[in-house]
């Protein structure tokens, strides 16, 4: 296999508070390819977001990271600082927000906020940037792109401006693209057209795509591996169908469980007991074992061995158990 | 948006229509002027031939109405102390008072937006903090302290610095500038400092804050993630969205210093408009009380109309008619 586009190796991320240190991301790894869509789901303060920020370099401080190595396209990343990190982002790593109503610049035009985007990573002229920024709207599917290049963002629907975002993340034709909860804030009619978007653009150009978010479809529909997060930690990865459909973690199998299907009309939902511990009190042993139906004294006491692509951090997983 | 502004001026006549109101109210409460125009040898005649003359018998609305009637033709009347036109003192006078004000304003707003912004950008730096503090003398000591402090160190002290007037004047067509002299320049550093220093410090604790809270935004996030240069995005993208909230401020500001210019110019004996206020209170001479709260509310009422029509430059959000097309 070619070499992974991105590839994260024992990521931990640090926070020092008033009562100690918590790690919203512990011991992480995995790997994203070329032209590959790799999930990262679980609930929120998985630590999703925060290994998210940790490979581009936001890390609101005192966060920092702790441990392990980051690595884009052979260069090791994690330890840039600076105008070297700052020239990464938008040029090799392109980054898509959750709620496209804030994350644009409502006073300055898009067509502005494109070339400005692109001036700053790409040897070209002002006149081939605004060329290129009709281009890149009339590419994310903005209809009368060569006027809509001068409107502001409160002339757009969310739905269009998320795509703008897209468009913005993409512009500087970045070898990574980090969405996260890209559709989360969307109408679910526009959601399945963003995703459908994201991937098209990605799998054209081979960009590698890190898609968080805590919604199982989105997931199903989009990706084509899957990283389940628990407590800071990473339950399980594989490959997408493998995943969802035999489950080897018990706390994967219980998300599965709590997802409402359509075609099973109604009936009581899953409900894993209990919840996701606060990281500053993650249990010895497995994270989960407090929460899990299957822990046994191993489970509270022995660390869990560190996952590798098709793999569950679990003592006991699962041997092809059906979601009911 | 002509149809606002239209709407925005009529406001600002009907505002302007009120503090005159207010304004010749409160007179009839400052004093009689004929006690301070006639002598000790006064008779009753006398007394009562100046009030008809003067019109200060007839009922205060009429009064109103006869003050108006000559303020919309430019016409404010005659000083009771000076026996001159008002317009003509107060036109020979609003030179220095707009001179000062407008040196007071201009670093107020330079100073305060740059220190505002410095402050924001590195809010846990080791100068920042100094500034933040030091900034709190600005806000609370009061301004006459600051120009007698001056006054003490640079004037009597050092001996650098004037104490009082305006240096040496150049009358360029009616207006008389201290811009064109050594000694008119040098007159203008003292007043102008402590007339503008609280506004300064006033524009740069809000700016900063303003900006703290900007930068705190998902687009300020974004235009990071995309790599832009700090200075791209602390003035770019944080300091315009800052701009908004806080040219408010600084209109209300500007008119404010030409207001507290009173005790600028009365510290330092500056022959500007606010001095006359003063010295005609003393006196009662109500006709260039009058023009002098008149002229003051036009620019207040100026000030704000123009900062109304400034927001639609900078912010597209407000340019409602604009055929975006959606």
């Amino acid at each position: 296999m070619a070499d992974p586009v991105l590839s994260i190796r024992d990521l931990s991320v640090e926070i020092p508070t008033r009562h100690g240190i918590v790690r919203p991301v512990d011991g992480v790894s995995y790997d994203i390819q070329a032209g590959e869509i790799l999930g990262i789901v679980g609930e929120s303060g998985a630590g999703k977001s925060m290994a998210g920020n940790a490979v581009i370099g936001l890390l609101n401080p005192p966060a920092h990271i702790s441990k392990g190595e980051i690595w884009l396209n052979g260069q090791r990343i994690d330890h840039l600082k600076g105008d070297a990190m700052r020239r990464l982002r938008g040029k090799e790593i392109g980054m898509v927000f959750q709620d496209p109503l804030t994350s644009l610049n409502p006073l300055l035009r898009i067509g502005d906020q494109l070339t400005e985007t692109m001036l700053t990573h790409l040897p070209i002229s002002r006149a081939e940037a605004e060329k290129r920024a009709v281009a890149a709207l009339e590419e994310v599917g903005i209809p009368g792109a060569a006027e809509r290049v001068n409107s502001y963002p409160h002339e757009f629907s969310g739905g269009m401006r998320q795509r703008v975002v897209i468009a913005l993340a993409l512009c500087a034709e970045p070898s990574l693209v980090i969405a996260d909860e890209p559709t989360t804030a969307l109408d679910v009619s526009v959601q399945a057209q963003i995703i459908a978007l994201l991937r098209r653009l990605c799998r054209d150009r081979g960009t590698a795509v890190m898609l968080i978010t805590h919604d199982m479809g989105v997931i199903a529909e989009a990706t084509d591996r899957v990283a389940v997060m628990y407590a800071g930690r990473l339950a399980e990865l594989g490959p997408v169908r493998d995943v969802l459909t035999h489950p080897q973690h018990p706390y994967t199998h219980g998300l599965m469980a709590s997802t409402p299907l359509a075609s099973q009309g109604k009936r009581r939902l899953h409900q894993i007991p209990g919840a996701m511990p606060r990281l500053d009190a993650v249990p010895d042993g497995c994270a989960f074992n407090p929460r899990c139906p299957h822990a046994t004294d191993k489970c509270r006491q022995a660390p869990v061995p560190r996952v590798s692509n098709g793999q569950a951090a679990c003592w006991y997983p699962l041997v092809d158990e059906k979601v009911i | 948006m002509l149809a606002y502004i239209i709407r925005r001026v009529g406001q600002s006549a009907l505002v302007l229509l009120i503090v005159g109101l207010v304004a010749f109210a409160m007179f009839r409460f400052v004093g009689d002027p004929i006690d301070n125009m006639l002598g000790q040898e006064r008779t009753a005649e006398d007394i009562e031939r100046l009030r008809s003359q003067l019109g200060l018998d007839q009922p205060f609305v009429v009064q109103y109405y006869k003050f108006l009637e000559g303020a919309v033709q430019g016409n404010f009347g005659v000083s009771y102390r000076q026996g001159r036109p008002v317009a003509e003192i107060l036109l020979e006078r609003a030179p220095a008072t707009l001179e000062l004000a407008m040196v007071s304003g201009v670093l107020a707003i330079l100073f305060g937006i740059a220190l505002g912004v410095f402050t924001a950008i590195r809010r846990d730096g080791v100068l920042a903090n100094a500034i933040m503090s030091a900034s709190l003398i600005g806000v609370s000591l009061p301004t006459f302290l600051i120009g007698i402090l001056l006054i003490y160190l640079f004037s009597v002290e050092l001996g650098w610095l004037p104490s009082f007037g305006r240096g040496e004047t150049v009358d360029l067509g009616g207006w008389t500038t201290g811009f064109l002299t050594e000694s008119g320049l040098k007159a203008l550093i003292l007043p102008s400092i402590t007339l503008g220093l609280y506004q300064m410090t006033l524009i740069m604790r809000l700016v900063r804050s303003e900006m703290l809270e900007v930068l705190r935004q998902d687009y300020i996030r974004f235009a990071r993630a995309r790599g832009l240069r700090d200075r791209a995005v602390n003035f770019r993208h944080a300091l315009k969205n800052t701009m908004v909230p806080v040219i408010t401020v600084i209109g209300l500001q500007l008119g404010a210093i030409i207001a507290f210019a009173i005790i600028t110019e009365t510290v330092f004996q500056w022959p500007g408009v606010g001095l006359l206020f003063i010295n005609a209170v003393q006196f009662v001479d109500i006709p260039v009380m009058a023009a002098y709260l008149m002229l003051i509310s036009v620019m207040f009422v100026g000030i704000n109309l123009l900062v109304d029509i400034l927001y639609f430059f900078i912010d597209p959000r407000l340019r409602v008619d604009r055929s975006g097309g959606h």
